[in-house]
Parts: C-alpha cells; structure tokens; sequence
C-alpha cells in the first residue's frame, strides 16, 4: 500500500553570511494511511522544519536543497507554487503550537471557518456555514451556534486550539502535521486535546504527524515513532520497541533520563554535554562526543 | 463603551485647560497688553484707566477664568495688529487651510498606502527598491524646500501652475473654496503635493513596516498553511491588520498636517490660518498667538479623541473589552 | 578522544578587542552597505567643510570688506557670465554663495547637534527620575511628555522663539538667538528620550540587585548611571540619529520661516529664504545650491540612522 507521505534524504538548507547552515540532513520516514507518526526531539533538533518543509512554507533563502516529499507516490516538493497551495490545507492540514497566535484577533472564527470551507470546496456560503457548525461540534465547543461569531480572544486557550483543529480538518486533509500542538496549553487540557486529535484523525481517516518534545504523548498517541537529533533522525520504529529497547545510544540515554514514579533514586539522569549547534555539528554521527558507547566517531549507528 | 468615551472625554478636557493655561500665561504676562494695544500718545491715566476697564487688575484666578470663559465663547480679543476680532480673522482663513490640509492627506494616503502594500509583498523588485529610495528622500527634505524645488521646476522653468496665491475663490456662506475654479485647483496642486509629501513617505513606510512585521505573524502562516490564495491572504487578512495600527497614526497625522500647513503656507503665499500666526510671531500680536494655540490644541485633541474611538470600534478586542469594563 | 589530540576551546587565545569589534556585525553591516558608506562620506566631507569654513572659502560672505557689490548677481562658473572665484556664483549683495553654504552649514549643523544634545541629556534625565522616583513625579513628567507630544515640534519651538522674540525685543543679539534655537528645538524634542529611558529605568529598578545595591546604601544615582544607562545606549543612540536630522530640518525651517537665525549670520535655511525672490529673476543658484547642501545632509544623516537602527535591531540579527 502507498504510504500517504514518503520522504527521502531530505535536506534543508539556510544560506547566511557566515556559510551554509543544514537544518536538517538525510531525514527520510514514512507514513502510513491513518497512522500516527511521533517526531521527537529537544529544540533546534529540527522537527518543526521537517514539518513546515513538508508543508513547503520553508522561507526563502532557506530551500529544500535535496531530496523528495511524496504525497501517495506524487512528489509534492518540486511543484509551482499555486499547485502547493491547492495541496495545502486540502491535502495536508497543519497545526502550530501557540492557539492564540494562530488565530486572526479581527476576524470571528465563523468568517475563518467558512473561508477556509469555501477555498477549498464548491460549498455556498449558507452551506459552508453548516459545515462550519458542524466541524465545531466534532471538536467538542459547546453551543456552537452563538459560539461561532465569536471573537479569538473570546475563547480559553483549549478551546482555541479545538478551533485550530476544526479549522485544520475543514477541508479533510489526508495528512495532518501537528507541531507542538499541546505546548503552549495547560497540562489538564493537553490530553483532552491530543486525545481529541488522535479521534478526528481516526475518524477522518487522516495520518498524523506529531511533532513534540513530550515523550509522554507519543507513548500515548503515537504507532511509530522518529527520534531526531541534531537535524538528523536517530531512530525510527515502532513506539513499544523503541521505548522498551532503544537501539541509538540517544534514543536510550532519552529514555534512561525519564523519572521513574516506581523506584527512588539519588540523582536524575542526564546525557553530559549539550546538543551541538547548528553551525558546529560534528562530522560522520553527530552524537558521537557525547557517546558513552561510540567505538568510531565515523560511523552512523 | 460609553464609560470609555467618558474617560477619554475628560483626559481631552485636562489637556485643553493646560494649553489654555499656558495661553493665558503668553497673553498676559509676555510684554504689557496694555503698552502694545495703545499707541505712544495715550496718556498714563488712560492707560491705568484700561487697565481697570479690561480687568487686568483682578486677581489672576479671576483673569484666567474670564479667558477661559470668553475662549469658549470664541471670543480672543482684538489683534494687536489690525485691531480687529482676532475669530474674524481666523475664521475668514480657516477654509483655505483646511482644503488644503484636506487635500494633501487624500494625497498622501491615497498614493502612501499602495506603495506601502507594494513594497512590503514585493520586497525584492526593482521598483519597490525606487520606492524606498523616494521614501528616503521624502523624509529627508524639509517641507519648505519641496516647495521652493516645486516652484522652480514648474512654475519657473516649465512655467505651468501658479507660485503663490489661492486662485480664484467661490464664497458659500461662510465658507471660500477654491475648489470650483480652474485657477483654484491649479493653485492647490503645488502646495498640496508640498504639504502631503513628507505625510506620504511616512506612512508609506508605516505601511511596509506594519504589513511586514505581519506577514510575519503564526496567523498569516496558519492561513497560508490552510491553502488560503495569496489574495487572501494578502489582502484579507495582512491588508487588514496592517491598516488598523496605520489609521490611528494617519489620523494623528492629520493634527500635524493643519500645523505643517503654516510652511507651505508661507512658501506659497497661501492666505490660510498658518501665515497669520507666522506674521503674528513677527509681529508679537499675542492675541493671535493664543488664539492660534487653543485653536491648534482643540483640533489635535479632537482628532486624537476620534481615532481612539475609532480604533475601539475597529478592534474587536478593545470594543467589547470596552464594554466589559463599563 | 583523549584531551591532548582536540584541546578545549579556553586554551585558545581569546580575540583582541579590536578584532571583535572588526568582526562584530555592526562593522560587517556598515562594510556591507555601499550607501551607508556614501552616507558616511558626504556626512564627513560636509562636517568638515563647515568646521574649516574660513579657511577653505575664497572669501568671508560675512566680512564687509572682502565683497564687492561689482560682483553681485553673477551665475555660477560654468555659465556664461560667471567669474572665478565664485564657483558658484554671488547673490544680489556681492557675496560668494560658495562661501555662504560652507558658513551656513556651519550654523546648522552647529545647531542642530547642539539641540540634539540639549534634548538627549534632558529626555534622558527626566527618563531617570520619572522612572525611579515614580508616583506622583512620574506622573507630572508623563503627562507633560504626553501633553507636549501631541503638538508637532516646530510649533513647539516656534512658541518659544516667539515668547523670546517679545521678552527681549527685536534687537537680540546674534549670540542669544543661537541658544534661543537650541533651547527651543532641544525642549520640542526631549520627550522621546524620556519615555525609553523612564522603560529601561521602570525594568531594571524591580530587579533584586537594584534592592540589594539600596539596602547596602548605594546612592540610587550610582546605580541608575551603572545599570540603566548602557542597556537604553542603542535606543538612544537610534533616536539620537533621527533626531539630528529633524533637528536640523526644523532649524532650517525656523529661519526660512524668518524665525530663526538672521541674514548677518545666516544658517543654510536663511539662505534659501534670501534665494527665493531671485528664483523669478533667473537667479536660481542663491536658493539651489544651499537647497541641495541642505538636502544632502539630512539625507546622509537619515542613511547613518536608518544603518544604525538596522544594525542594533535585535529583531534582524
């Protein structure tokens, strides 16, 4: 079966004055219909511009400079701009981290619903409207009715980023990249959100790419998960395995630093050193100075 | 909302009484009144006479009050100058500079916001790269010297357009135009252009600068990542939000154009307001001078009081936050 | 990887401050940038021009010896009728207008750095009391600041010329006029300074080392010189900038306007406003050419600001 996304040796390149930087480097995974892919990762590990690449809203000078996205076996990275437009939102929807942020303050939601609706389909207004109240109900606003003429900041920070995932699936994308979706909420509203996420996607029948720095949600939400590390993935799997048997001595040093609620112990476990800078990463594995494990620091685990 | 209406309503009322302090603080104790309305052959008694009849005696509480009184009666005294009501004289100028202050801010804002919205989506194009160097340029002459390089481009050189004057003037009511007259609008073009072009490059730069600094915001990438058309999202949505920063400063520009006027004014020989208190600080006629700033006052304030209500009405956030306060 | 085959970073030698400096993006940005460059140079040359004004112009326009009205009224060189040394020709009196822009730019540069100075150290002093003392100074201060800032500073500084012009009469002298204008276009200006550096003073004067440095018994002066001033030096420094040239332009204004500075000891503005009756009569280069001079300062000047402001944005880094 086609994979709903493939990427391939993926390269993200930002030219500044003091030389190229990589963002992101021989980055390649699948994702299959339906399924929930994890990328997890510290910030500036390159997650969130592996998904705006994807997206292609990569801003110039930056550029994808090797490389494929395919969309069902079509390459998408290559294309005019006005077809990647056409794809975006109807194809791939999209949902960024901060709900207050992500909303227009001047418009109501109902106007940013129904925009949306009408770009993407051959809905009248009146029946882009219904839709409208209907995608508002399925993420869960109450009394959608008086609630759609509302403002954004009329809305608590949960419920904006139920809109945001109303306004993401309006036109049922296949793909769903959801960027730190839950970073900037309250931690008793992330897993209603995630949980309400992973349940429109199923419903839907839209993959999902999860990108956060939260193990805990992937262990959660995720089927496979992509471990990624200095612009480069570390490991790539099935959630139980990798978090039961990490293979990359990243991935384990990830996970033996997670604290234990069962057993006491005298000091929290930290990989030593910190992940390199963009500009600095180390030639052949980038994790190898800090790799209790590494026997060459050419090789690629 | 009609609290916050209130509140603006009095800060307003605060302002205008400081300015009318310090108006009163210039009439009356800059130089003697008396000494500069009479001529050298009045007498002693008759000026101590004067001095009683006009109340320059009383109590200065009681002085200011009365100024303030007959303020907002419009009444301002006799110029020392003409000896004629100093609102007589102002009134029969106020039209000539509120046309043309009218007509360069239509100038200004109809040419300022398109290039703005050009150069701030076409960051790169050659044109965009003209605009600014125009922009720079527009800031950087005084509003005088675009006259006098107006006046010798056209009038001197091409020989086209008046160099000073108003025209011919229709009178309706009390109200002159030059706007009905060929020659009237002949003469508005050079001082209008004069007057809106340091406005123009100024907010052709607020423009770029605001609807940059949105283009770059999560909603604009929210839209685009919805697959919202450049249109839209262009003009929907970054046009918008762009504009409503930009109004409340363009509507405060509006106050310094009324004051800029008095440039071009004495540039172009125009007969409004602004040459009047220019000759009027040559001449030290007082009366015109605090006339001119209360007048002056009561529009900058007025405009502020109406651009922080539009801008209420236009920002939802600040509307029904407005009405929840109230 | 043992310590001897990669040595750690703090055995290296650290830079010599001039190199950071040369390295340092400020530098790198001014490099960059051909029109800053320019900006820098004809800014330069003109300053420079001015400061050696007498020696460097073929005569003094303002010493009524060296003119000769035979002179008067002659184009500038390249034309038909014009004569060295007037390279740019002479006005109705006689005068070299060569010489005249290079005494004029003189006065208004003068001025105009002068006010700019006289409202940075007024701003940034009333910045620093309103911010710490707060209450009921702030307020005053604040109020006044907004008050002033709703009226455009030519009118400010057109008032206070007036109020001068009535209390010492027509016959000031030309010394008094000078620090009449800076007084009046450096108070039109303060308030911009004041309100960034009240923020910077309001930021830091809640951070615990301000309490601590007060309970030890530090003079609160001390503290706001060492700790407030050299965050708010970069938005100063911005403001400073544009201000130089408003300053400039709103001199210029003033004494085209008649306001400002005499005929006998004319600024780049009073020239022009001597030029324009001549611009009918043919005479153009006694309005032009102090025009262009005028013009390219403030343009050079308005290049360095907006290159300045570019560079400490932190935002464009």
């Amino acid at each position: 079966m086609t994979p709903v996304l493939s990427v391939q040796n993926l390269r993200v390149e930002f030219p500044t004055r003091r030389g190229v930087l990589t963002a992101i480097e021989d980055v390649s995974f699948d994702i299959a219909p339906g399924e929930v892919l994890g990328v997890v990762g510290e910030s500036g590990a390159g997650k969130s511009i592996t998904g705006t690449a994807i997206i292609g809203l990569i801003e110039p000078p930056g550029r994808i400079a090797s490389g494929q996205i395919l969309l069902r076996g079509q390459r998408i990275d290559n294309l005019p701009p006005d077809e990647m437009r056409r794809i975006r939102g109807k194809r791939i929807g999209m949902v960024f981290q901060d709900p207050l942020t992500s909303l227009n303050p001047l418009y109501r939601i109902g106007d940013q619903l129904v925009e949306t609706i009408a770009t993407h389909t051959d809905l009248s207004a009146s029946q882009a409207r219904q839709k409208a109240l209907a995608l508002l109900t399925e993420v869960g606003i109450p009394a959608p009715e008086t609630r759609i003429d509302n403002y954004p900041h009329q809305f608590s920070g949960g419920m904006r980023q139920r809109v945001v995932l109303a306004l993401a699936l309006a036109a049922e994308p296949e793909l769903v990249i959801a960027d730190e979706p839950t970073t900037a909420l309250d931690v008793s509203v992330q897993a209603q959100i995630i949980a309400l996420l992973k349940r429109l996607c199923a419903q839907h029948g839209a993959a999902v790419m999860l990108i956060t720095h939260d193990m805990g949600v992937i262990a959660e939400t995720a089927d496979r998960v992509a471990v990624m590390y200095a612009g480069r993935i570390a490991e790539i799997g099935p959630v139980r395995e990798v978090i039961k048997a990490p293979l990359h001595p990243y991935t384990r040093g990830l996970m033996g630093s997670i604290p234990s609620l069962t057993h006491d112990s005298d000091r929290l476990v930290q990989i030593p050193g910190s992940m390199p800078r963009l500009t600095a990463i180390p030639s052949g594995c980038p994790f190898h100075p800090r790799c209790s494990t590494c026997r060459s620091p050419g090789s690629i685990a | 909302m009609l609290a916050f209406i209130i509140r603006r309503l009095l800060q307003a009322i605060v302002v205008m009484l400081t300015v009318a302090l310090i108006a009163f603080t210039l009439f009356r104790f800059v130089g003697d009144p008396i000494n500069m309305m009479v001529g050298i052959e009045t007498t002693n008694e008759e000026r101590a006479q004067l001095r009683q009849d006009l109340g320059l005696n009383d109590p200065v509480a009681i002085q200011f009050a009365r100024f303030v009184g007959n303020a907002v009666r419009l009444d301002f005294g006799n110029s020392y100058q003409f000896k004629t009501p100093v609102i007589d004289l102002i009134a029969d100028r106020f039209p000539a500079t509120m046309e043309l202050a009218i007509a360069s801010a239509i100038f200004s804002l109809v040419i300022g916001i398109p290039m703005g919205v050009y150069t701030a989506l076409h960051r790169r194009s050659w044109l965009s790269n003209i605009f600014l160097a125009a922009s720079l340029i527009g800031i950087s002459l005084p509003t005088f010297l675009i006259g006098i390089l107006l006046i010798f481009l056209f009038p001197v050189t091409l020989g086209v357009l008046p160099s000073f004057g108003r025209g011919e003037v229709v009178r309706l009511g009390f109200w002159t135009t030059g706007l009905l007259t060929a020659s009237g609008l002949k003469a508005l073009v050079l001082p209008a252009i004069t007057l809106g072009l340091f406005q123009m490059t100024l907010i052709m730069r607020l423009v770029r600068g605001e609807m940059l600094e949105v283009l770059r915001t999560d909603y604009i990438k929210f839209a685009r990542a919805r697959g919202l058309t450049d249109r839209a999202v262009n003009f929907g949505h970054a046009l918008k939000n762009t504009l409503v920063p930009v109004m409340t400063i363009a509507g405060l520009q509006l106050g310094s154009i009324i004051a800029f006027a008095l440039i071009t004014e004495s540039v172009f020989q125009w007969p409004g307001m602004g040459l009047l208190f220019l000759k009027a600080v040559q001449n030290v006629d007082i009366p015109i001078m605090s006339a001119y700033l209360l007048l002056v006052a009561f529009i900058f304030v007025t405009i502020n009081l109406i651009v922080d209500i539009l801008y209420a009405v236009v920002d939802p956030r600040i509307r029904i936050d407005a009405r929840a306060a109230a | 990887m043992s310590a001897a085959e990669n040595p750690p970073e703090i055995l290296m030698r650290r830079p010599s401050r001039l190199r950071a400096i040369i390295d340092s993006d400020l530098v790198y940005s001014f490099l960059r940038s051909k029109v800053t460059i320019a900006a820098a140079v004809v800014t330069l040359l003109i300053v420079l021009a001015a400061i050696f004004a007498p020696y460097i112009a073929p005569k003094n326009p303002y010493d009524l010896t060296q003119i000769s009205i035979l002179d008067s009224d002659n184009p500038p060189i390249w034309m038909e009728g014009g004569q060295s040394p007037y390279v740019l020709g002479t006005d109705d009196q006689g005068r070299d207008v060569f010489s005249t822009i290079l005494y004029g730019s003189r006065q208004s540069i003068a001025i105009g750095l002068m006010a700019t100075l006289f409202a940075g150290m007024l701003g940034i002093a009333l910045g620093l009391i309103a911010g710490y003392a707060g209450g009921t100074t702030d307020a005053i201060i604040m109020r006044a600041a907004d008050i002033q800032s709703t009226f455009p500073a030519i009118l400010i500084a057109m008032l206070i010329d007036g109020v001068s012009r009535a209390l010492f009469g027509e016959q000031r002298n030309e010394t008094v006029v000078f620090w009449v204008m800076v007084l009046s276009i450096g108070l039109s200006f303060w308030v911009q300074y004041a309100r960034t550096v009240r923020g910077s003073t309001l930021v830091e004067k809640n951070k615990e080392y301000v309490l601590a440095a007060r309970l030890i018994g530090i003079r609160p002066a001390k503290i706001l010189f060492r700790h407030v001033l050299p965050n708010v030096v970069g938005p100063v420094l911005v403001i400073a900038t544009i201000n130089l040239a408003l300053a400039i332009i709103t001199e210029a204004t003033l004494s085209f306007l008649g306001l400002g500075l005499p005929p006998t000891q004319p600024s780049l503005g009073t020239l022009i406003q001597i030029g324009q009756k001549f611009l009918f009569a043919g005479e153009w280069w006694i309005a032009i050419f102090p025009g262009i001079t005028l013009a390219a300062l403030v343009l050079a000047v308005n290049l360095l600001g907006d290159w300045l402001r570019d560079a400490l944005n932190p935002k464009l880094r």
